[in-house]
């Protein structure tokens, strides 16, 4: 597992992605499309836990589904009439916008030669302008608020997490949520 | 917040370039953006936002993050109810958690 670097002459964030990671990361920016485009979707019945918990596209009734109510904060917390026009006036653009990102990241990962069906031992390198390394970061905030919504991460439970057995579905999916936090990092810091 | 690299981020005293009494009593009826902290967003990540959006010097986009981390709370603007509408959604597109409010309001 890699970060990303900032290359020297270009400027641009690079970096390598083995190709069950790069697939990972497609899948989770697919999930989040549909959380954000299918309003009425409601829960699908997982019968793997793993899967049922990596789903953030379950019922998405705005205010009442807490990804949702994260990705969308009110932004008048006393105020319920301007608060519903904000969000009258936001909320679509605001999804359009975090769909179009989340897209973007397929994209330069089918372009950088992810496969429908990558095989093992392949790698596939990303290259970031500034615009995209944007585009990604706030992608990433967006899977990393889906995931810790639904898992209920809190300020200093890293103990916690690090307690449950490695082949708890939950442990799991935090290993991915810590991973979309490396990477995070490593690209604020490329991009800085 | 979650510190990836604790112990990185500068905690010293820095002076910030808040507007004086006199500026903001002039205009009609200021009103705020404020940034909640948040259990998920990194501190890093937040100092580059403030940085990004705002255009803040690294070192006031730092004091207004480790605000928002220590007290759970921070003022990172202040304008027009139409100026910090534009804030919040910004701030919304980035991931952070932020609302607005006259700023006499408690």
């Amino acid at each position: 597992m890699t970060g990303f670097k900032r290359h020297r002459r270009s400027g641009a964030c690079v970096a390598t992605f083995t190709a069950f990671e790069a697939d990972l990361l497609r899948s989770l920016a697919g999930q989040l499309i549909e959380l954000l485009r299918n309003e009425s979707a409601t829960a699908q019945v997982q019968s793997d836990p793993l899967e049922e918990l990596l789903d953030f596209s379950g019922p998405t009734t705005a205010p009442e589904d807490p990804v949702l109510a994260r990705l969308f904060p009110t932004a008048y917390p006393d105020d319920e009439e301007a608060a519903g026009d904000f969000r009258r006036f936001t909320e679509s653009a605001l999804r359009d916008g975090k769909a179009d990102g989340a897209a973007a990241i397929i994209d330069a990962l089918e372009e950088s030669g992810l496969s429908t069906q990558p095989e093992d031992g392949t790698f596939i390198d990303v290259e970031l302008d500034e615009g995209a390394a944007m585009m990604w970061m706030r992608s990433f905030t967006d899977m990393r608020l889906a995931i810790a919504t639904r898992l209920s991460v809190e300020e200093g439970d890293e103990d916690y997490w690090h307690s449950l057995p490695d082949d708890d579905p939950q442990a799991q999916v935090h290993d991915i949520y810590d991973w979309l936090g490396y990477l995070q990092e490593t690209l604020v810091h490329a991009a800085s | 917040m979650k510190a990836v690299h604790n112990g990185r981020v500068s905690t010293s005293p820095v002076e910030l370039d808040e507007p004086d009494v006199d500026e903001i009593s002039q205009l009609a009826s200021p009103w705020v953006t404020i940034v909640w902290n948040d259990p998920v967003n990194l501190m890093s990540y937040v100092t580059f936002v403030f940085q990004k959006y705002f255009g803040y010097a690294k070192k006031k986009a730092e004091k207004l993050m480790m605000e928002v981390h220590q007290d759970g709370r921070s003022v990172v603007s202040t304008g027009s109810r139409e100026a910090m509408e534009r804030d919040v959604q910004a701030l919304h597109e980035y991931g952070l958690w932020a609302t607005m409010q006259k700023a006499d309001q408690p």
